[in-house]
């Protein structure tokens, strides 16, 4: 095989490993207010339910919450569901791994959600209570006071942090190979079964370092951009 | 009738009864000025006054509308806020707006309510660009308006906070020790504004450590201790002939340079 055929094959698989993370940031980041909500709440069930799940979430391999969340359906109630949606795709649609890819993205987008919620927990209670004071006392409503005043602030400190997150996430993609969804790791690993190259395997690191490279870029182009106030 | 009336006034947090019943009147057009030692309940007095405390018992009166009505769901606490404007210790500005912004956006916000929001927007927001300009040169702070709080000194973001405060037109404008965030060189600046404002319309109460200024500038004074108010009369009775022991033990901490009018 050229050089250009297996980094066009690992190109394929890196597609798979770019959905997943586009995936996960685009239903992940916006599920984690919700829970840093709930985390915040003044209703303590609702409370501790929310610092439950968080505690579970992260206190399990993400790994083992694929296998969880892959073999459950047909574990417990003997059916398949993931299994079934790859052959219903496979067979109608000819697209592969439809239901494993489906079972990443939901592993991957709870588990997220749950590190996000924190990082937003974190950021809003960070926030001086003299902001919503100021606000109240200048006749505002709760949430005015949240969209205007508190949300930007919030944001700008909690863009270092979102960095990492998000700069683990692109590696993290790589735990979908566990249920052989076809991503860059798992391709390079078949063509050293199928074509006896093991050069493959290490060059997907060059993947992984330009896209954190642009990521590294474009988040730093975010933190310049709120760089303007301070607090 | 006075324009606020403040009755038997009381507040606990917890165990700790910060307010005791505290009753005082106040006219349109004056000055209070609240002095007393730290944890007297000054500040506790004014964050009921604006609605941040809730009080336990007692009533509060703005122009013979009692406001601890009972009505106290989110929306109408706001509503009563309104009659109270607050300048904040520690300015509380908003880091993220202009100079120009932090003045404007509350009056933005509640315009949009008005009925003829839709219709007649440009009007309204250029009347109340105008408003934050005239307040922001009444600051002195004409050529800061686009500026960020941030670039100015404490001096100056305590007057925009002033601004923002009055933009609002508040009919009891109140001050929560304003300068005692401040380096003493930048207090000058702040004590000259707030003295400026005062008017024949409009009503200020001054929670306060600078005695001088509380001399000078108040109506009438209200030394708080323990949670009462010890003492209260006109600036003169209470600095110069007080009554009580603890006024005068209070007072005798500080030096007055009464030569200096």
């Amino acid at each position: 095989m050229s050089f250009l055929e297996v980094t066009l094959f690992l190109w394929e698989g890196f597609k798979i490993s770019l959905l997943i993370f586009a995936v996960t940031l685009l239903c992940g980041a916006p599920l984690g207010l919700p829970i840093a909500f709930c985390s915040m709440s003044k209703f303590k069930p609702l409370r501790a339910l929310s610092k439950i799940i968080v505690w579970i979430v992260r206190g399990i391999p993400l790994m083992l919450q694929i296998f969880i969340i892959y073999y459950v359906p047909g574990l417990l109630f003997e059916f398949p569901l993931f299994s079934k949606i790859d052959i219903y795709m496979l067979v109608n649609y000819d697209i592969v791994d439809a239901g494993r890819i489906v079972a990443v993205l939901i592993a991957f987008t709870l588990n997220y959600a749950c590190y996000f919620s924190e990082i937003y927990r974190g950021g809003i209670e960070s926030i001086s209570y003299g902001q919503y004071e100021a606000g109240y006392v200048l006749g505002m409503t709760k949430s005015q006071i949240f969209r205007k005043i508190i949300l930007v602030q919030v944001i700008k400190r909690i863009v270092p942090p979102m960095s990492n997150e998000i700069i683990t996430l692109i590696k993290d993609t790589a735990l979908a190979n566990c249920i052989m969804v076809c991503e860059i790791i798992k391709n390079a690993k078949e063509l050293a079964a199928n074509e006896a190259l093991v050069w493959p395997l290490f060059f997907t690191g060059v993947f992984y370092l330009v896209f954190v490279g642009l990521l590294t870029i474009l988040l730093g182009k975010l933190e310049k951009k709120l760089d303007y106030f301070r607090g | 009738m006075a324009h606020l009336i403040v009755e038997n006034l009381t507040k606990s947090f917890g165990s700790l009864k910060v307010l005791k019943g505290v009753s005082f009147t106040l006219e349109k057009g004056e000055v209070l000025a609240i002095i007393g030692s730290s944890g007297s309940g000054k500040t506790t007095l004014l964050r009921c006054l604006n609605f941040l405390e809730t009080p336990d018992g007692g009533q509060i009166t703005v122009s013979d509308k009692p406001l601890l009505d009972g009505h106290d769901n989110d929306d109408e606490i706001r509503k009563k806020r309104l009659h109270f404007g607050l300048v904040f210790q520690s300015f509380n500005l908003f880091p993220q707006y202009t100079v120009h912004k932090n003045v404007t956006l509350a009056l933005e916000l509640l315009s949009q309510e008005r009925e003829d929001w839709k219709t007649n927007k440009k009007a309204i927001l250029d009347e109340i660009n105008k408003t934050a300009d005239d307040l922001l040169a009444r600051v002195g702070l004409a050529d800061k308006a686009q500026a960020y709080p941030c670039q100015l000194s404490g001096g100056q973001q305590q007057r925009v906070a002033i601004a923002r405060a009055l933009a609002l037109s508040p009919e009891i404008l109140c001050f929560d020790e304003p300068t005692s965030a401040l380096d003493p060189n930048l207090t000058g600046e702040v004590l000259r504004v707030i003295r400026s404002l005062k008017s024949a319309d409009r009503t200020m109460i001054v929670v306060t450590h600078e005695m001088d200024f509380a001399r000078k500038v108040a109506d009438k004074v209200i030394f708080m201790a323990n949670g009462v108010i010890e003492e209260e009369g006109t600036a003169q009775q209470v600095f110069e002939n007080p009554q009580s022991e603890l006024t005068k033990a209070f007072l005798t901490g500080f030096d007055f340079d009464k030569d200096e009018e």
